[in-house]
């Protein structure tokens, strides 16, 4: 084939497109300016971003799993919140077993707990993942409608285990000493805690986007997102990926079950039913399937949801409703919307 | 070329309640391009997904090489060197053409020299090598396709329906980029609809309907007999030119 038969030319995206493509990047600043302008207080608008910024890597961290979930196998998996309840338990039974590390004044020891706390968490969700996905997702590949009963089905039976296993009754998680209190920054106060969970939140989103953007797994994940039919006619087992993934996600709920249960300090069999509302918001308003999507859309829940507290507390019940519904009518397949070929 | 590298027996293929492939017998030779023609809906790009295994036959045998491959899944008969071209060309338009290549390139890293041939055989795969596959033109995206295909040394390929929407410009590139193609020890099964082009580099041809093979044979024999071209298709070479 000669260069003179076809002349190579690829389509030039106009400047007005790039920044339309580039916009909900700059969704985040633009909230936290305008949660400035409307607060007024800067030591108050500090806080309240911190805390916000916390509340949404949080949340980040639970749906991450999700939407690369839904992504690369289309389960709608609506027992992910399963998997954030038996982590903070998990996380709360290690942390009660490592009591004299978490009361002593070392840092070092109560890091070492909490990592062990959340490695236990992450293990034991994982391990969890992989029979929920074997025994309760896989016979339902492909039917949306039976992956929400079914996948309800196993939430409720993982909130009863819970009952059975730890009892019906809520429990108190303590901070390790190290996490307890807050940073004063001029006139602002800033939970010790609400720093960490930025630092956890942060590191794995950049990891996460390493992996996806850097590695073989990684491309495979985004090709199989688009379309699995495909990766697989290329030799690659999608199954095995899909159960990796599925293990994956499910640990990562398990993490932020942990970060959530010393965030809020107690627990229940049913704080990840709770919570999953937030983090099925997230996902819609990140795009099925999209890691970024899914990390700005958490930042605009977590400032968004804080903002208004701060300022309407009654409005702030509907924000992140409201949120979501401005988006999709802005883009009605949410912020970064995944290609996918079917 | 006379040695069968693929045999279908009497496959049958259901898709849902449709019963597709009604008893496809169908013999691939080694080496050369074997065209697969037949109207729309006679079951062309059914019999392509039943042999990659994304569609399982209900009935019947499929035999790659004197190994039935009917109940093996679709990334071992890959790896088995069967690669496929689909008919919406299968591109990742999220990843650049560097990582489309990489992907398929299953079976370890990209073989430099054998990069350079297909870079030499497409020309925009060399020069959007960084770009985002799903800023390509349709038939940049084409090339890609095939160019993945045949990054690793491949027994079979099977392709559906290459020149479906390209400009003559390409059409003519992509029969150049399959002649040469054929030179190597690789097999095509070539679904298409552009008999002009098919006949131009076809060595052997089957002519399906209604889910059936209806005729095999040399395509210099189909070429030759107008009247053929007229049962068989209902239309013939000679009223394409």
């Amino acid at each position: 084939m000669s260069d003179t038969t076809i002349k190579p030319r690829i389509e030039k995206i106009p400047l007005s497109e790039q920044f339309f493509q580039k916009l909900p990047v700059l969704l985040v600043p633009i909230l936290a300016v305008a949660g400035l302008l409307a607060i007024g207080n800067p030591a108050s608008w500090l806080t309240l971003t911190v805390a916000g910024l916390a509340m949404g890597m949080m949340i980040f961290i639970m749906a991450s799993g999700l939407t690369v979930v839904f992504g690369l196998m289309d389960v709608i998996n609506f027992g992910h919140g399963a998997f954030v309840a038996v982590g903070a338990f998990v996380g709360f039974t290690v942390l009660a077993w490592l009591a004299g590390w978490t009361a002593s004044p070392s840092v070092m020891l109560n890091l070492t707990a909490v990592l062990i706390a959340i490695l236990a968490a992450m293990l034991v969700t994982g391990l969890l993942g992989y029979a929920f996905e074997r025994v309760i997702v896989m016979p339902v590949y492909g039917e949306h409608l039976k992956q929400i009963l079914v996948t309800m089905g196993g939430l409720i039976v993982a909130q009863q285990m819970i009952y059975v296993v730890w009892g019906p009754d809520e429990l108190h998680i303590s901070r390790p000493e190290a996490f307890k209190g807050s940073l004063v920054i001029g006139e602002a106060a800033i939970e010790k805690y609400r720093l960490v969970a930025v630092g956890i939140g942060l590191a794995l989103f950049l990891g996460m986007r390493h992996i996806l953007k850097s590695t073989k797994v990684g491309l495979l994940v985004r090709a199989g997102v688009e379309n699995g039919e495909m990766v697989e006619a290329l030799g690659y087992r999608i199954r095995l990926l899909f159960l990796i993934v599925f293990m994956t996600g499910s640990a990562l709920a398990g993490l932020g079950g942990v970060m959530w249960g010393l965030y809020q300090e107690t627990i229940t069999a049913h704080m990840g039913s709770e919570i999953m509302v937030l983090v099925f918001i997230v996902v819609i308003i990140g795009g099925l399937g999209s890691v970024e999507g899914c990390f700005i859309g958490a930042m605009l829940v977590g400032l968004l949801a804080n903002y208004t507290a701060f300022l309407a507390p009654k409005v702030a019940l509907i924000s992140t409703i409201a949120l979501m519904v401005a988006i999709l009518m802005w883009r009605p397949q949410g912020l970064y919307p995944v290609v996918k070929a079917k | 070329m006379t040695d069968a590298l693929l045999t279908l027996s009497g496959v049958h293929t259901h898709i849902g309640p449709y019963h597709i492939l009604q008893g496809v017998d169908l013999i691939v030779p080694q080496g050369g391009v074997t065209v697969l023609l037949g109207r729309n809906g006679a079951g062309k790009t059914t019999t392509l997904r039943t042999i990659m295994g994304l569609w399982k036959a209900s009935q019947g045998d499929v035999r790659f090489e004197d190994h039935v491959i009917t109940r093996l899944d679709t990334p071992e008969i890959s790896r088995r060197g069967i690669a496929f071209v689909p008919e919406d060309m299968g591109i990742f338009t999220d990843l650049t053409v560097a990582e489309n290549m990489l992907l398929a390139a299953a079976n370890g890293p990209i073989d430099e020299k054998r990069l350079a041939w297909i870079k030499e055989l497409f020309p925009p795969i060399g020069t959007f090598w960084n770009s985002s596959a799903g800023t390509l033109s349709g038939g940049q995206k084409q090339m890609l396709a095939v160019a993945r295909a045949i990054i690793e040394p491949r027994r079979l390929i099977l392709i559906d329906e290459p020149t479906k929407g390209l400009a003559p410009a390409i059409i003519n590139a992509m029969t150049d980029a399959l002649r040469e193609l054929k030179n190597t020890d690789t097999t095509i099964l070539l679904v298409e609809q552009n008999f002009t082009m098919a006949s131009s580099i076809g060595d052997t041809v089957a002519v399906m309907d209604d889910g059936r093979i209806i005729h095999a044979g040399a395509m210099q024999e189909l070429v030759d007999d107008a009247d053929l071209q007229e049962k068989l298709m209902g239309l013939s070479l000679e009223a394409h030119q």
